[in-house]
């Protein structure tokens, strides 16, 4: 089943196209990597797919429902999960409490003034930090983690609505490699349990290769590229973009 | 208007586009470069008046104008070496507290000096005539003036573009750590960046003497009309402060031509709202680079121990049971104390867990004691229900100024708000009918059955705690996590579905309302309002509260209004200057404790702990 449709989608910055006529879809449990060299168009287009940047042309549909003019809070409502490139967590709170965040933002409970914060779907932050291996750390406070825990607290915020689509933007760029793996097939686990499309952006071809199901690739905004790991790492363009003209055989 | 009086109004409001270009060209290149908002740009320019006036006696006033300006460069540049030099890495809002506490040592520095008079300059020799512009006459000096403003802005072109210290200077203000760490030195860059910043205030200041007189009340203006130019032409944006320069004396100019003088203030900062909300960083202006300074996150937040809550609660036992052994002057100040206990964490709980920093926090205060007392006066209500009605004043109020000030965060949004404040306070400053204008209302009593000290003492004290209770309360639920989490990481918030600006928003009237609360209570335990409840200043009171008791603490703001409050009635009471004392307290305290006092206490107690 399509979760995710992406169509002919372009975007130009000033006369230069970033990303030109751009089209992929996502699958409920498949994992799909978009790689491509630095200045391919990577960012531009995920964070068109995200709501961040609105595309000059094409179309982003999510169970087929277009996403175009909805800001990312209103995505992330339809049911579409994510992780920055960057980590972004709330520092002055606890592992339990981002999570929490999430939930309570879930069930809009935002505007309640009247309850206490720190009793509100415990359990089920719990359950969550218990899958991505977070929950001795849970009364800690988040400025104070290990960059590689950030990323598994990000994963459990990023589970918190159910999505059925989840976005992650270079998700183990700043890891250790052993925590990379780690944390990748933390991912591609969750996904293939609850039946969650995953799109990320990597740089780590041992990442992508290992756990990608499917990989998509694009070089000055197009999209050259697209199959299962082996195709792709067998496809002479591929070869030709990463390795350089004349490095078929290397 | 004939078209005589058009060209005047044209060429007045270029006038004083010079001096206003020549205080904000020095805000902003300041701002650049050392990232300090400088709030005693306006006493600078007081003193580049006073200097230049008391001068010209002896001097000659050509000369004196040059003597001024270098002399006021020379104290900036101290002020820059003994002061700002400490606290460039503490917050931006410690150092903005820092140079308030210029602003009140410099005032009764020219109090002490020249006296409280205005002192009239003397007209500029050789362009003390007029010269004929259709039927009407015009100053040649201020013609002089016309042409000297853009004079200055070639001159500062120049030495930015052309020398090298000029280059390390628009380095600096692009990107100050890559500039230090090419080598750029830069204590003398930032000295000599201060001074001359100082320099133009002071020639903006020495100038203006034959025009006006110099007056101790000009400071805070000046600097108000600074950050307005500045804000609009773009922080940081020496042309942007030039091309607003002229907007903003223009319609100061046209607004009392055409005989609307009573609305110049609001006009201007209209201009500057419209202006913010459109093009958030000025006209000018670019998008701020963020500096890499160190952050230290702030601690989560814990539920209260149950000593500090048995602490807090025989603190309120005491006050309590105060009547029996005390009265009279003791329960009047308590009184005070209580209710900007409750003005000062209701500022707090916007500017810490919300991170937004108001810098008009008093309009609201000024809101609600004004709309008690017209309840009570005008409208012939109750006394009780003129009090419980005109928080919801203050709280509307902070709802139609919110919605513009959380489109906006940091610097900007400080300066959008004491814009609002700034709005509010001359609507009530001229809006005779209604508020009384500069007398204020009197006669704002209680009813009898809260007439005595005691009975209203014991009043403010039920309602304060409450007040209080509410907010601390309201920050540990869901409400209050999700501004705090808006505040720490507004992409994450975003990305979680969370509503920021209506959360801020909520959050910005909330405060508003309380801070209502304050000025209504506030109102009634005086028996009369003036605009100066509601000044610039209450505003400062308010953030000098804040940041004394020390912004990450919950109590704090308690015992900063407390410290305050008492501070402010003792040494006013006993000592002349006492603006120059609490300025030097202030500054004492800045510079020995720049977490805030609580703060300070707080970290002892940890490591004694540890």
């Amino acid at each position: 089943m399509t979760v995710l449709a992406v169509k002919s989608l372009s975007k130009s910055f000033g006369g230069v196209r970033a990303v030109r006529d751009v089209s992929f879809t996502v699958a409920a449990g498949e994992l799909l990597a978009m790689i491509g060299p630095n200045g391919a168009g990577k960012t531009t287009c995920f964070n068109m797919v995200n709501g961040q940047i609105a595309p000059d042309a094409g179309s982003v549909e999510f169970e087929g429902r277009s996403l175009a003019r909805l800001a990312p809070r209103q995505i992330w409502r339809l049911g579409v999960g994510r992780t920055f490139q960057i980590t972004a967590t709330f520092g002055s709170m606890t592992v339990r409490e981002n999570v929490q965040m999430a939930l309570l933002s879930h069930h809009r409970r935002l505007f309640s003034f009247f309850s206490l914060s720190k009793d509100q779907f415990v359990k089920d932050a719990e359950a969550l930090l218990d899958r991505v291996g977070m929950r001795d750390q849970a009364g800690r406070a988040c400025s104070l983690l290990a960059y590689g825990d950030l990323k598994r607290v990000e994963l459990a915020v990023a589970l918190a609505n159910r999505p059925r689509l989840l976005l992650m933007d270079e998700p183990t760029a700043g890891m250790a490699p052993e925590e990379r793996d780690e944390l990748m097939r933390l991912a591609a686990e969750l996904a293939r349990d609850s039946r969650i499309a995953v799109l990320f952006t990597e740089h780590d071809m041992d990442v992508v290769f290992t756990h990608a199901d499917r990989i998509i690739v694009l070089a000055e905004g197009e999209l050259i590229a697209e199959g299962a790991p082996a195709e792709v790492r067998a496809n002479a363009r591929v070869r030709e973009v990463y390795l350089g003209a004349g490095a078929g055989h290397a | 208007m004939s078209y005589d009086s058009f060209v005047i109004q044209f060429l007045n409001g270029l006038a004083g586009a010079s001096s206003l270009f020549m205080v904000a060209a020095g805000l902003s290149l300041i701002f650049g470069v050392t990232r300090i908002i400088n709030f005693a740009h306006g006493s600078l320019y007081m003193l580049g008046m006073y200097i230049a006036v008391a001068c010209a006696g002896k001097i000659g006033f050509w000369w004196a104008v040059p003597v001024a300006a270098l002399a006021v460069a020379a104290v900036g540049a101290l002020v820059e070496m003994l002061l700002l030099r400490r606290i460039y890495a503490a917050p931006e809002l410690l150092q903005l507290l820092a140079t308030f506490a210029l602003v009140l040592v410099a005032k009764d520095y020219a109090l002490w000096q020249w006296g409280s008079e205005d002192i009239l300059g003397p007209r500029a020799p050789g362009l003390a005539g007029a010269v004929a512009i259709g039927k009407a006459a015009f100053p040649e000096y201020d013609l002089f003036l016309i042409g000297f403003g853009p004079l200055m802005l070639l001159a500062l072109w120049l030495v930015l573009t052309r020398t090298r210290w000029g280059t390390l200077v628009r380095a600096a203000t692009q990107d100050r750590e890559m500039a230090a760490a090419l080598g750029v030195n830069q204590k003398w860059l930032f000295t000599g960046v201060f001074a001359l910043g100082a320099f133009l205030a002071g020639l903006g200041g020495a100038l203006q003497i034959p025009r006006e007189p110099a007056t101790l009340l000009i400071d805070l203006s000046v600097v108000s009309d600074a950050f307005v130019v500045v804000v609009v032409g773009g922080l940081g944006s020496i042309g942007g402060a030039f091309v607003a320069a002229l907007l903003i004396a223009q319609i100061k100019s046209f607004c009392i031509g055409l005989g609307f003088s009573q609305v110049t203030l609001v006009a201007e900062f209209i201009v500057m709202a419209l202006v913010l909300v459109l093009r958030p960083w000025g006209l000018l202006g670019r998008v701020p680079a963020q500096a890499r300074g160190p952050w230290t996150a702030e601690r989560p937040l814990v539920p209260p121990s149950r000593p500090a809550l048995a602490a807090l609660g025989a603190v309120a036992a005491t006050l309590l049971a105060l009547p029996l052994v005390s009265g009279g002057y003791t329960l009047v100040l308590l009184t005070e104390i209580l209710l900007f206990a409750l003005f000062a964490v209701s500022l707090h709980f916007i500017m810490g867990p919300a991170g937004l920093h108001s810098f008009g926090h008093a309009a609201y205060f000024g809101l609600g004691a004004y709309a008690a007392g017209i309840f009570l006066l005008r409208e012939k209500l109750p006394m009780e229900l003129a009090l419980a009605l005109a928080p919801l004043v203050a709280g509307l109020g902070a709802l139609v100024f919110g919605w513009f000030c959380v489109r906006l965060s940091g610097i900007y949004l400080a300066m959008l708000t004491l814009a609002f404040a700034q709005i509010a306070w001359s609507v009530v400053f001229q809006w005779d009918a209604l508020t009384g204008g500069s007398n204020g209302i009197v006669g704002v009593w209680p009813a009898p059955w809260l007439a005595s000290k005691t009975a209203y003492y014991l009043l403010t004290l039920v309602v304060c705690a409450a007040a209080i209770a509410f907010l601390w309360r309201a920050l540990y639920s869901p409400f209050g996590y999700a501004l705090r989490a808006a505040r720490d990481s507004p992409l994450r918030a975003d990305a979680i579905g969370m509503d920021t600006r209506r959360l801020q928003w909520a959050g910005f009237a909330l405060a508003g309302l309380f801070a209502g609360i304050a000025g209504a209570l506030y109102a009634f335990s005086k028996g009369s309002i003036s605009p100066e409840t509601m000044a610039v200043t209450r505003s400062v009171d308010g953030l000098v509260m804040v940041l004394l008791g020390g912004i990450q603490t919950l109590t704090g703001p308690l015992w900063g209004a407390a410290l305050f409050t008492w501070l402010q009635d003792t040494v006013a009471r006993n000592v002349d200057y006492w603006r120059a004392v609490i300025g030097a307290v202030i500054l004492f305290l800045v510079l020995a404790f720049p977490q805030g006092v609580t703060g300070f206490v707080g970290e002892r107690l940890r490591a004694r702990d540890a």
